[in-house]
């Protein structure tokens, strides 16, 4: 490398300050990193990491404190949009986030998601959705997608016998709390852009206090679907985007009709 | 001026929390306490100091907005009755753990499973001994009037801010719903953010006035350092037990028999000290007012000094192991309960006391 | 002072709210008060029964199975609270849909025809006052004045008005009130 280059000038990236040096513990590979960087590129473009306060999940992103420079508090498992809530309205001029996965957010949480969402609490709240439970090691997720194979479904997801796959997102954005619904993705370089733009666009309605802006971004997960990552992201794109297509499912309070 | 009140109890609480200062209450309706967050909604503290009063969907949702608003750094608080509080043992757990200042009311109702509404004190062990996972205690504290309903919000908030720790008010059905006389302390004023960032610097409200961030979590995923916190944790429960036992006695110095009782038991046993004074049996009475830390102390004192113990429960029998850990087996301590929501009457304990000592 | 009540009838008779004009105005006059109701689904379209007692001095067990007096407005509570009254005690009771009297003959027995004074005074809802007055006349524990202190703080502003109908209803208790069985 010539060492000549290395001056401000020249400089067309670097890691957000409001990441931590803290090095990541997710699987090479995983969305989770890029989410969280997108994130914090954001509040911090938007200088307000002194006014936001983050709410960590249970699963993969357990940990997601560790690398989010800003306040952030450690929810039980489902209940991040309680704390969330419960933030926001003691502290109205702040920024609020959640940050979930499918377990988290579509199984045990369930009625924490849906009645925020009704509240119409105005929170962003971001939905990583990767089909399957990954910190306990690949069970079957609410949005594990039919006939697809997981520790506990080892034979396929029989919907007969396990239920069908949940599309929270949709279903969240039927709800009149709701303001902002997307459902985006992360494992290329456009789709990271879209998805960065979307979440810009939930913190700063988050401001206008007009309801709920939840943002989907479907991800991979190459161990939990014991694939290589780049193989997880061809699976995710034929089988995963099918079942939950990318694209903005409410805008301005409106559904979209497709 | 005195400010003189006929409430119920349930509403002594409620106008204790505004008046406390508090900034939050998450809750879900259960009966017998559904009045604390009637008399809240009725009141409008949103306009009368700026607190914020929200129905959850749920006691699990009540309890973890109360962990997110404390760990905000806002005094805080929620109620229910012992189903709603079996539901929320998992974030009391964590709220403990996490060292987050709160307020939990308990109105107990009768059980176990969805059991009854009327008056119980079965709740005794899940309040002191725990209740969730791990190794944590409560501050416990048991009104056995309407007007300790009102006084000891306060305290706990005072309390709980004091050792970062959540308190407990253990009430029952009968006192959440019986009125009495009630001086109103006058209203203190909500925390500004000054005393926030003062009082609760690790709280995590944004990086409020420069500070460093802060994380608010129970987890530690590391052995030692979960060792280390849980040594933490303990030596503070300790310091807790050094500080803050408090407790009633009526009539113990010449007493041969005490009767130890907390809450709504123990009105019952002061009536049935009068009617054991008539008839020149010398009874006495201890009523523990904190459940955690208990008055080990006093009861181990007076063991040397009677002839025998008994514990009067509207349970199965509960706090009676504490009182038989504290005498240590020097005199003996007999046991006398109602459950189910059924009350002892003074008569009926006076019956019980002649018969167990024999008197 | 201690007096230890039962009140205990229908509910819509207005005994919860009759034990609550009596325990403010205890108050009033700086005594101490319990009111303690039965509560729960046992009121639901039954009966209503609430103790209150006042006293001068710190109340012990506000839940008790012996009154001074019992005031009794409906059958079953006849059957119920009669035996609870403490020998020498009082038994206040409206004879109006009773169909088996009281029969102890260790207390005192008095009888309040409160619903048929408040139908013809065109006044159903002072029939509580009714039997308050005629409380109050066997046992003068707390003045008239303070009563109409204890209405008013137990009344919305809205219903003021309706204070000295109330008064009216309780002197008119005090009048009717008749000695069935006096030891």
């Amino acid at each position: 490398m010539n060492i000549e280059m290395i001056k401000p000038e020249n400089l067309v990236y670097t890691k957000t300050k409001l990441m931590t040096d803290n090095a990541l513990s997710y699987c090479p590979g995983c969305g989770h990193g890029t989410a969280h960087r997108i994130i914090m590129e954001v509040i911090d473009e938007m200088g307000i990491q002194e006014d936001t306060i983050g709410i960590a999940p249970v699963g993969c992103s357990v940990l997601a404190y560790e690398f989010m420079n800003i306040d952030m508090q450690e929810a039980s498992h489902g209940r991040a949009p309680a704390l969330a809530t419960a933030v926001k309205r003691l502290w109205p001029d702040k920024y609020v986030f959640s940050y979930q996965g499918d377990g988290d957010l579509a199984a045990i949480g369930t009625a924490e998601t849906i009645h925020a969402c009704n509240r119409g609490e105005n929170i962003v709240m971001i939905f990583i959705n990767n089909g399957i439970y990954g910190m306990t090691g690949g069970q079957m997720a609410p949005t594990t997608l039919p006939n697809m194979k997981t520790a506990t479904s080892p034979y396929g997801r029989d919907v007969k016998e396990m239920g069908h796959p949940l599309k929270m997102t949709e279903l969240i954005a039927q709800l009149p709390g709701t303001y902002y619904v997307t459902r985006q993705a992360v494992h290329k370089p456009a789709n990271v852009r879209k998805t960065k733009k979307a979440i810009r666009k939930a913190f700063e309605l988050s401001k206008e206090n007009v309801g709920v802006c939840f943002i989907e971004i479907v991800s991979n997960c190459n161990s939990g679907w014991k694939m290589r990552p780049n193989e997880a992201n061809i699976w995710m794109e034929d089988n995963m985007f099918p079942f939950f297509p990318l694209g903005d499912i409410k805008v301005d309070g409106q559904l979209i009709t497709k | 001026m005195k400010e003189l009140r006929l409430m119920k109890g349930n509403e002594a609480m409620a106008e204790a929390a505004i008046r406390a200062g508090f900034d939050g209450y998450f809750g879900y309706p259960i009966t017998p306490q559904s009045e604390v967050m009637e008399h809240l909604q009725k009141e409008r503290p949103a306009i009368r100091t700026g607190m914020v009063v929200l129905q959850a969907e749920s006691e699990v949702a009540s309890i973890n907005m109360v962990y997110g608003g404390a760990a905000s750094g806002k005094n805080v608080l929620t109620s229910s009755s012992s189903p709603g509080i079996s539901l929320m043992q998992e974030g009391i757990s964590y709220i403990a753990a996490a060292e987050l200042p709160c307020l939990i009311i308990n109105v107990v109702r009768g059980g176990p499973g969805l059991g009854d509404i009327q008056a119980a004190q079965s709740d005794y062990f899940q309040a002191v001994k725990g209740g969730g996972h791990g190794d944590y205690r409560l501050i416990v504290l048991a009104p056995s009037s309407v007007q300790e309903c009102s006084d000891f919000v306060k305290l706990a908030l005072e309390l709980a801010n004091k050792y970062n720790n959540p308190a407990m008010l253990l009430s029952d059905g009968a006192i959440g719903q019986m009125m009495e006389k009630v001086e109103l302390f006058p209203q203190q004023p909500r925390w500004t953010l000054e005393e926030i960032r003062k009082k609760k610097p690790w709280a995590t409200n944004g990086r409020l006035f420069n500070q460093e961030r802060h994380i608010v979590t129970s987890l530690h995923l590391i052995p030692e350092k979960l060792e280390a916190h849980n040594n933490h944790l303990q030596a503070k429960y300790k310091e807790i037990e050094k500080n803050e036992v408090r407790y009633e006695e009526i009539k113990c110095d010449d007493a041969e028999y005490i009767i130890v009782a907390y809450g709504l038991a123990s009105r019952t046993a002061q009536k049935t000290l009068q009617l054991a004074r008539a008839e020149g049996i010398k009874l006495g009475l201890i009523r523990p007012i904190t459940l955690f830390p208990f008055p080990k102390i006093p009861i181990s004192t007076y063991a040397e000094k009677v002839k025998g113990f008994l514990t009067l429960e509207m349970s199965a029998g509960q706090m009676v192991e504490d009182v038989r850990l504290a005498v240590n087996g020097r005199v003996p301590v007999e046991f006398y309960g109602r459950t189910g929501g059924m009350l002892p009457a003074p008569d009926e304990v006076l019956a019980v006391v002649k018969n167990v000592f024999k008197i | 002072m201690t007096e230890e009540i039962i009140i205990a009838g229908f509910g819509g008779q207005g005994v919860l709210s009759m034990g609550k004009i009596m325990a403010y105005s205890g108050i009033m006059q700086n005594q101490e008060v319990s009111w303690m109701p039965s509560y729960g689904p046992e009121m639901r379209g039954g009966t209503a029964n609430v103790t209150v007692i006042i006293s001068d001095d710190r109340i012990s067990s506000p839940i008790l199975n012996k009154y001074d007096t019992a005031i009794i407005l409906n059958q079953q509570s006849m059957d119920k609270f009669e035996s609870t009254v403490k020998p020498g005690g009082m038994l206040i009771y409206d004879p109006n849909g009773i169909s088996r009297h009281p029969s102890r003959t260790d207390i005192n027995i008095y009888q309040v025809e409160a619903a048929k004074q408040a139908a013809i005074m065109k006044a159903s809802k002072t029939f509580n006052m009714v039997v308050l007055g005629a409380f109050l006349k066997l046992k003068p524990i707390i003045n008239l004045e303070n009563i109409e202190k204890g209405l008013k703080k137990s009344l919305p502003e809205r219903h003021y008005h309706m204070i000295p109908m109330n008064i009216d209803a309780i002197n008119q208790g005090s009048e009717i009130v008749k000695a069935i069985h006096v030891l």
